[in-house]
């Protein structure tokens, strides 16, 4: 799939997805050695971005497997068509076997292992999942196989390449973990996230996206209850280009925190330490 | 020492700093050498990240045994002389010289830079000899001969160049002085290891360098630094805490027989209630009274705790809190919705009543809150006291705390100390720990546990 970790980073910012050193060289290996990529991080790190990115870069199909609470084997692997199965019965005297690949309804997971083009499958907020689901992913990411008990057992065509992502809101099981390769994203540099802003928002003076990664960073360096996120970061350099400011300074800041914290006690704080005046 | 060696002796040391490395991930580390390019440090590193390391709270011990076992190449360095863009050269230049370099790289310098400079400044100020034919090497006299902290006021006049002072602009250069000073110092001490690491064997060095990783950090011990990444991490602590044990409600047993649903259901098998239904299972929230020591010695420990309760609320019908040193105050009222945590610490300090001699008198405290505030204990309430039992050696009105345990439905006691130390000077643990089960609670994996069984 790919050559090396720096052609990793070359065809992801191709698709402009900027990565990093830790970034590249964990999706090569997931590459290379075939196994799937686990991404935790806060939100808003671009987790999710990451795996479309892959996609786009390789030219593979994406497909998305969105976790929540209550997910289960019939939505996320596959499910017998019954009404089907009926009206088969009903119609035929004979003994069909209603048990065939005609009354299969295919869910994400089986379709990214019985596709024939090469896939990246997007797990996506596996923590929000129930802890049954991460048994159900077992086999699929060990040895990339599925079993149905009426037709036996479903291996992979053509290995589809797994990304999970999680926000960390539960600990995912040890067996999960040890199947995948675990890469952790954190909060960009002031110098990546610059980068970050210009090619998301590329009307912006460069000086100006340089002043808003800094003030991010000195922003996330508080002790807040929830600090921005780069996709907040890009909101405010929008936000700055729709009121037509040039320059970042303490009454636009004032007004436009609202883009970056989102609570009252945060932005309070953030007032008084960086010496706003309240506007 | 050939590659495999290396690798081996590596996950062993991994796995002695108390980083769980399988067999499996081991092979997978090793497969992942095969595939990158060796002679890339940084890949490597991410290598055997993405490979062996699960949880990010053992990324920094990682780090330190990364940087042992695999330092980076030195040779060759000190030849080039003078680098580019004129940089002093840094054997022989003048110190001055050397800190204004400095104060260069910590506002614009890359990384690279940065271990570069590091690693030619411990090579010379970090020696000091030690007896016939032997060195040791410091980080300290590094940072006393270039002393960045100093460079802060020089710095910012550059910088700032004429803007004006105290506002967001100096802030922000602040911070990025700060985050560089840090960058260096990190920089300096992964030196001075790899250089002790070379006279006396890395696996000396690597057991006594390694930190525990961040929930397992002794409260007692825990350091200012610390303390804020702990409160970093109370409010995630708390969302993953809601998560776990609202799973857990909602597993546990049914509720009662909801007659009127079963019934209406009977209507259309003939009046036999075929099937049963149940209403939803009343949650447990119980009222929490939490009685806290704050005297200098388990503050840190009460803090945190207080935080992590109250940042869990909706956990618990109602909190109410008390502090106390040698007599009782609320202190409930410092922890309101969407308060500020570190203010709230500071103000609690500054303006409760808890103190009157100044030294921790358990008996009286116990005393002053059963007679000012022993309404606060209900049958519905969890009593929960935090402290580590020692009472300078004053009586410890036990009868007291068995008349407010048999109030309360359920009492318990965390202590932060080993239960080793328990009984120990003018520890009266087991005293107290016959009228209340006392648990021991040291970090912050022993609390999790602990407040999961209460909810």
């Amino acid at each position: 799939m790919f050559d090396s970790p720096a052609d990793v980073t070359e065809r992801l910012a191709a698709v402009d997805y900027l990565s990093d050193d830790a970034i590249s060289t964990s999706v090569f290996l997931a590459a290379a050695l075939g196994k799937p990529l686990l991404v935790e991080g806060p939100a808003g790190v671009g987790k999710t971005q990451l795996a479309k990115a892959m996609a786009l870069a390789t030219g593979s199909e994406l497909i998305r497997l969105q976790c929540y609470e209550g997910l289960d084997e019939a939505r996320a692997l596959y499910e017998w068509n019954y009404k089907k199965q009926l009206l088969r019965i009903q119609a035929t005297s004979a003994d069909d076997d209603i048990f065939t690949e005609e009354f299969l309804l295919e869910r994400p997971l089986l379709k990214a292992i019985r596709t024939g083009v090469p896939t990246v499958l997007l797990i996506d907020e596996t923590d929000k999942a129930d802890v049954e689901v991460e048994g159900l992913l077992l086999e699929l990411l060990s040895d990339f196989q599925v079993t149905i008990p009426e037709l036996g057992t479903i291996t992979a065509v053509h290995k589809p390449y797994v990304v999970l992502t999680s926000n960390a809101t539960r600990e995912l099981s040890e067996a999960l973990k040890r199947r995948c390769l675990y890469l952790h994203i954190e909060y960009p540099t002031p110098e990546r996230e610059r980068d970050i802003v210009l090619s998301q928002v590329p009307t912006i003076r460069a000086d100006l996206a340089e002043q808003l990664a800094r003030t991010v960073a000195t922003l996330r360096a508080l002790e807040l209850k929830k600090a921005p996120s780069v996709a907040e970061t890009v909101d405010w350099a929008n936000t700055l280009l729709a009121l037509g400011r040039d320059d970042l300074d303490e009454a636009t800041m004032a007004g436009t925190l609202g883009v970056v914290l989102k609570h009252a006690s945060d932005q309070t704080r953030a007032i008084k330490e960086l010496g706003l005046s309240e506007a | 020492m050939s590659l495999v060696d290396r690798h081996v002796g590596f996950i062993h040391a991994l796995r002695e700093a108390g980083v769980p490395v399988s067999l499996a991930e081991g092979l997978d580390a090793a497969r992942a050498l095969r595939v990158i390019d060796l002679t890339e440090r940084e890949s490597l590193r991410a290598a055997y990240a993405a490979t062996l390391v699960k949880k990010p709270g053992y990324r920094p011990g990682f780090d330190v045994l990364f940087d042992l076992w695999f330092p980076a190449s030195t040779t060759g360095l000190y030849d080039q002389g003078p680098g580019a863009e004129g940089a002093p050269d840094p054997r022989t230049a003048p110190v001055e010289d050397l800190r204004g370099h400095l104060a260069r790289l910590l506002t614009d310098g890359t990384d690279a830079e940065l271990q570069e400079f590091a690693r030619a400044m411990v090579e010379r100020f970090g020696r000091r000899p030690a007896g016939p034919g032997r060195q040791n090497w410091f980080s300290y006299s590094v940072m006393r001969a270039l002393s960045p902290e100093t460079l802060m006021a020089r710095i910012l006049r550059e910088v700032l160049a004429g803007q004006e002072r105290g506002g967001l602009a100096e802030k922000t250069a602040r911070q990025r002085v700060a985050a560089g000073t840090r960058r260096f110092e990190d920089a300096v001490a992964t030196d001075v290891r790899r250089r002790i690491a070379e006279d006396s064997g890395v696996e000396r060095i690597a057991r006594s360098t390694v930190r525990p990783p961040l929930d397992q950090i002794d409260f007692l011990r825990v350091t200012k630094a610390d303390l804020a990444r702990l409160r970093r991490e109370v409010h995630p602590l708390a969302r993953r805490l809601a998560a776990r044990l609202t799973i857990k409600h909602r597993r546990g047993r049914r509720g009662r027989l909801d007659f009127r649903r079963t019934m209406r259901a009977s209507l259309q098998s003939g009046g036999v209630p075929l099937t049963t239904y149940f209403k939803p299972p009343r949650p447990h929230k119980p009222e929490l009274v939490i009685l806290c020591d704050t005297s200098d010695s388990v503050s840190s420990f009460a803090h945190f705790t207080l935080l992590l309760t109250y940042a869990l609320r909706e956990q618990f019908t109602k909190v109410r809190a008390f502090g106390f040193v040698d007599t009782v105050d609320e202190i409930t009222r410092f922890f309101v919705p969407g308060a500020d945590v570190v203010e709230a610490m500071a103000k609690l300090a500054d303006e409760a009543d808890m103190v009157r001699f100044g030294r921790t008198n358990y008996g009286h405290a116990l005393e002053r809150f059963a007679e000012r505030y022993g309404d606060a204990i209900g049958p519905k309430t969890s009593l929960l006291i935090l402290g580590d039992a020692r009472s300078n050696y004053q009586p410890p009105a036990l009868d007291v705390l068995k008349s407010l345990v048999a109030k309360a439905r359920h009492a318990y006691w965390l202590n932060p100390e080993p239960r080793p130390q328990w009984d120990t000077g003018d520890s009266i643990a087991s005293d107290y720990g016959t009228v209340v089960p006392m648990y021991e609670c040291r970090n912050v994996s022993q609390l999790t546990g602990f407040i999961e069984q209460l909810a």
